[in-house]
């Protein structure tokens, strides 16, 4: 099947920092299983950078190529500028994805932002 | 293992085409020896399909372009030329695609479509067909088994009810035909629908079998040929090829429909025993000899379809994220499964390629590529990553 390129292929085989942060300060969840994707954001922060990201993911190839692909483009970075980070930032980084993807399979982003404003809601609560 | 997406041409057929290609490449409506030749061949041909399907004349058989005309003609055919007799038609929630738009285009133009449901095996309930049946049906379609889930109807039961209510029976028997036995005589079937790739033949044959007697509209106007139901010149050498897959697929049948069943349910049992949370979607024993469609919990078609695809195994999945309209496969839902679980099935389909090694390769691959799906998935429960 010649439906992704070889990044996404290499996400896909081998994602990076799968998995859960059991003492993480924020998630995000986005998608539906009904609708065939699901993805578990966490972050861990520290000194406003994202100091960790970890995901877990049900869904088609791309949508786990995009999560691990966000979990690369978020570590290291502030808040600030990780809710920079688009979805066509993430399709560009992976050398991009086919059309129907771009809309569907393409959340990863969106958990990343969600995993974020859970963290300040927590901020926030904890004042 | 995705025979049903595409199969080669057995190298047979290939040989029986050839020559109708490059020497016999008159056109059977001419009246000169070369003309001959190739009539001769449509003749032959039409011997051998309608010996397929149990017809008793060659003449019931006419070619068409292959299954989804075959469905076109034998539906609108009945339609048009019944309309002034009803505009009921009876089909099921598990048919082919073509049906279903034929079935959308007619409702449009204002017949009305019954959908008999199906159970959670796949299986029509005929005496739910009978009930359906009021003084306006004109039609009853049922596909002969179902590609995808394998399931195979009880044809024989529901030509019965259609042939006492004297109400034109069609058969989609594309997916089956060449893989199990039928017989339109004794099945009471008045039209049925075949085509030519899906029993190692070439693409772009068909034909529809029409019993004598049974009157139908031609959808396609022109020069007449194939008794005005498939006007222009015919396709000479798919005829010729879809002829001789027919010859070939009734000779090989009982043998390799064997051989096939053994393998679907070493894969079956195999998977089933050795992977936790899996299941076997459609009918365990009503089923096509070469399909298995399993379901796994907790992880998503496309990427168990990609993970396989990189050891070398291609399959094929009723997932939406696989599918043009991104909807879960319709089949999967009319057997009352659920989206996430319709979203996590797989298809095999095996053919004359595939071996016990094969079967072998798959139940060593495919654990493991359920296994580090369901690691990476947020519904996996806990217990089960242990």
């Amino acid at each position: 099947m010649q439906m992704y390129n070889e990044k996404v292929m290499d996400h896909f085989m081998n994602p990076r920092n799968v998995g859960e942060i059991s003492d993480a300060d924020g998630i995000g969840t986005v998608g539906n299983p009904v609708c065939g994707d699901l993805m578990n954001m966490y972050i861990k922060v520290k000194d406003n950078k994202l100091e960790d990201v970890k995901f877990r993911t049900f869904g088609c190839g791309a949508a786990i190529a995009t999560s691990s692909m966000i979990t690369e483009l978020a570590k290291g970075k502030t808040i600030e500028e990780a809710l920079k980070i688009t979805r066509s930032d993430v399709a560009n980084s992976l050398g991009g994805l086919p059309p129907i993807k771009m809309h569907c399979s393409n959340l990863a982003a969106d958990a990343l932002h969600a995993a974020i404003e859970d963290y300040r809601k927590k901020k926030v609560a904890e004042k | 293992m995705d025979h049903a997406a595409g199969m080669p041409v057995d190298s047979r057929v290939f040989e029986a085409m050839k020559l109708h290609w490059l020497e016999n490449y008159g056109n059977p409506s001419s009246a000169h020896s070369f003309g001959a030749a190739a009539k001769n061949a449509l003749i032959e041909s039409r011997e051998k399909v309608a010996r397929l399907i149990g017809a008793e004349k060659p003449e019931e058989v006419i070619f068409t372009s292959g299954g989804t005309e075959s469905n076109n003609l034998a539906i609108k055919g009945v339609a048009y030329r019944n309309k002034d007799k009803g505009n009921h038609i009876i089909t099921t929630t598990i048919e082919h695609i073509s049906i279903i738009n034929i079935c959308k285009h007619l409702r449009k133009q204002g017949f009305e479509i019954t959908r008999i449901p199906v159970d959670r095996q796949g299986l029509v309930n005929p005496q739910e067909v009978e009930d359906a049946i009021t003084d306006g049906t004109i039609l009853v379609s049922s596909m002969y088994a179902n590609g995808e889930i394998g399931t195979v109807q009880p044809i024989g039961a529901i030509g019965e009810i259609a042939c006492e209510k004297q109400i034109c029976f069609h058969v989609d028997a594309v997916a089956a035909a060449g893989k199990v036995p039928i017989n339109v005589e004794e099945e009471n079937i008045d039209l049925l629908s075949v085509s030519s790739n899906d029993m190692y033949g070439p693409k772009g044959v068909g034909a529809l079998y029409i019993k004598k007697g049974t009157r139908i509209q031609p959808i396609i106007q022109g020069g007449g040929q194939e008794r005005g139901l498939h006007s222009g010149t015919e396709n000479v050498p798919g005829i010729v090829g879809m002829g001789k897959a027919a010859e070939l697929a009734q000779g090989e049948m009982e043998a390799e429909g064997k051989r096939l069943t053994k393998l679907r349910d070493e894969l079956i049992k195999g998977v089933l025993d050795t992977i936790e949370s899996s299941y076997l979607n459609g009918h365990p024993t009503r089923r096509l000899p070469n399909n298995a469609n399993l379901r796994f919990s907790y992880i998503e078609g496309e990427s168990l379809i990609l993970g396989l695809d990189m050891s070398g195994i291609q399959v094929s999945s009723g997932s939406a994220c696989t599918s043009k309209t991104l909807e879960p496969s319709h089949v999967l839902l009319a057997i009352g499964l659920a989206h996430e679980e319709a979203h996590g099935s797989l298809v095999f389909t095996m053919g004359k390629q595939n071996s016990e090694d094969d079967v072998d390769y798959v139940l060593e691959v495919l654990p493991s590529v359920v296994k580090r799906l369901r690691a990476m998935s947020p519904l996996t429960p806990k217990e089960m990553l242990q």
